[in-house]
């Protein structure tokens, strides 16, 4: 069946197959709020992503309809929500093509599932001397969990050094592959410059030496195709918020025979067997990293939000999101006095810049009043920050919702808060 | 609420040219605020002469609300005698904190950050020198390691 046909009929895409904005912005409740007496013009989706009617419907049809706790009672209900929560991980092994939902792990977002993986993994295999190597541009959550387990090791976290476009080339990356590299944790997308990382050849490079890799796909979830096993990693993260689904559930892929070597994380109901005063036995995969009852509600809405994101089409996402990025990286480059930070030539929909003499805090500020969001900081990757010599930048990053008009609005904006600064 | 209600002409002429830039050598006193939300920081170094702070000077860098907020208090501070300097911390924090605060003494240029509540996000800009002069005063130096605060 070509799936064009009934997006076509519904005005998702015109007759090139292209992605009609207007059509997807309809099916965002939030897209039609103001802000400050002006519509919201939303540039922050990096940070967090707006949920489709598609999204908020699923998880209040399973609270007024299945909601119950998962894998225990016999009664239907608690079938009807077990059916939904082990449908969702399916939906989510689909999504980034794992062998098995053996290898899905439900966490509470990509920091968590990224710490679970420092802790069990560090905590086994990590000894005094060895190294663990990142980049400079890493989310703090792809910095600090290694860094606890290091300390704990006695062990060291090395960065792969950026060149001044804001990449990780492959030879310095492979410069910092050693004889003490242990493990390689890299982020898909940099949230704080855009710059998409040669992760398949990285990975090659370190399965090639035998090194397990962690990849933080925060910001490349929403915006590419992600097939695990095409990039052959050891384990791939993710939040349920950056693709348009609910806050508190995220995704950790684990290679399932990494997976079965892990010792569990936490402990509790769910991730046992059997349990006795003397000692317990774990459950199989992917339950051993599950304790407690786990967000249903949130594995429901995250399904919802895989299911809009194919129907849409990946590739027309990243189509549109290019052609956005493209348009404003032009535009931003005539304003004068502004700098654009990262400029990697594979880049995702994020764009991170500094005007000359204005604090990005102050940017963001007057911008808001204008109706437009972006995110202004450190973007949680001071280290990306101090290799700039910065402190802090401004950003407007793109989802599928996103317009011609959104830039016009974020062109028009900074010339507001130019005209104040002047 | 305008925007130019927070950008006041004063905040912006302080912005463009802050009074009482830069370190005291030697202080009698030291402390360095952080605002951990946007990675600014702020230095502080002072005199104390017979109770009351001789001189001052902020270090760092920041957006024009922190800048600003820092350089107006530097100016507002100067030659008071210590409680009167934490008398004025309470009222700036009112001021920044409370909607339509009336000012229980004259607080002068001060109250070009009276449009500072209207925008919470922007409270900790421009209380976190005041905090860090606060902390500066509490521990004169000398003592142990010198002490930092944080907005958060």
């Amino acid at each position: 069946m070509n799936a064009a046909l009934p997006l076509a009929a519904a005005g998702y895409v015109d007759a090139q197959g292209r992605l009609l904005p207007a059509r997807v912005r309809a099916d965002f409740p939030i897209l039609g709020r103001e802000v400050h007496g002006r519509p919201l013009a939303y540039l922050d989706s990096a940070a967090s992503a707006q949920q489709p009617r598609a999204v908020l419907d699923a998880v209040t049809r399973y609270g007024e309809l299945h909601h119950a706790n998962v894998h225990r009672g016999v009664h239907t209900l608690s079938q009807e929500a077990t059916a939904a929560f082990e449908g969702a991980r399916e939906t989510v092994r689909r999504f980034i093509n794992a062998r098995s939902t053996r290898e899905i792990v439900f966490t509470r977002g990509t920091t968590e599932a990224i710490n679970l993986v420092a802790q069990a993994w560090g905590g086994t295999q990590l000894r005094a001397g060895d190294e663990v190597l990142v980049t400079q541009l890493e989310h703090h959550a792809n910095i600090v969990p290694w860094q606890m387990a290091c300390e704990r090791a006695g062990a060291r976290l090395v960065a792969v050094p950026l060149n001044a476009a804001g990449e990780v080339e492959l030879d310095a990356f492979a410069a910092c592959l050693g004889p003490r590299t242990r493990l390689v944790a890299l982020a898909h997308v940099s949230n704080a410059l855009g710059t998409v990382l040669p992760v398949k050849a990285m990975i090659g490079l370190a399965r090639a030496r035998g090194l397990p890799v962690l990849v933080d796909g925060a910001q490349a979830i929403a915006h590419q195709r992600v097939d695990v096993q095409a990039l052959d990693c050891d384990f791939y993260a993710f939040s349920g918020h950056k693709v348009y689904g609910p806050t508190g559930i995220g995704v950790l892929y684990g290679r399932e025979q990494q997976l079965a070597a892990l010792p569990p994380w936490q402990g509790g109901g769910d991730m046992i067997l059997t349990v006795a005063i003397e000692r317990s036995t774990y459950n199989e995969l992917p339950w051993k990293f599950e304790a407690g009852t786990p967000n249903i509600s949130g594995a429901v809405g995250l399904a919802a939000a895989l299911d809009y994101v194919e129907m849409l089409g990946r590739e027309r996402i990243a189509a549109h999101e290019q052609h956005l990025l493209h348009t404003a990286t032009a535009q931003l480059r005539e304003v004068a006095g502004l700098t654009l930070v990262g400029t990697a030539a594979d880049k995702a929909g994020v764009i991170s810049f500094t005007l000359k003499g204005i604090h990005p805090h102050d940017i963001g500020t007057i911008l808001d009043r204008e109706g437009v969001a972006i995110r202004t900081g450190h973007h949680c990757a001071m280290p990306v920050m101090t290799w700039y010599g910065l402190s802090a930048t401004a950003r407007a990053s793109f989802g599928c919702y996103n317009t011609e008009a959104d830039i016009e609005r974020l062109l028009v904006a900074l010339d507001r808060v130019r005209e104040v600064f002047a | 609420m305008e925007i130019r209600d927070l950008y006041r002409d004063v905040i912006l002429d302080h912005n463009r040219s802050p009074r009482n830039f830069g370190r005291l050598e030697p202080a009698d006193a030291e402390a360095l605020g952080h605002n951990p939300l946007c990675g600014d920081s702020l230095d502080i170094t002072l005199r104390l002469k017979d109770g009351k702070l001789e001189d001052l000077r902020f270090n760092g860098q920041g957006c024009a609300i922190s800048v600003a907020s820092a350089s107006l208090m530097s100016e507002a501070v100067k030659g008071l005698a210590v409680p009167d300097v934490d008398a004025l911390y309470h009222e700036v924090h009112a001021l920044l904190t409370e909607p339509a605060h009336v000012p229980a003494r004259p607080l002068g240029k001060l109250m070009a950050l009276a449009g500072v509540h209207e925008f919470p996000a922007r409270v900790k800009c421009a209380s976190l020198c005041w905090h860090t002069l606060h902390a500066a005063l509490a521990k004169p130096a000398g003592g142990a390691a010198m002490p930092t605060v944080s907005t958060e």
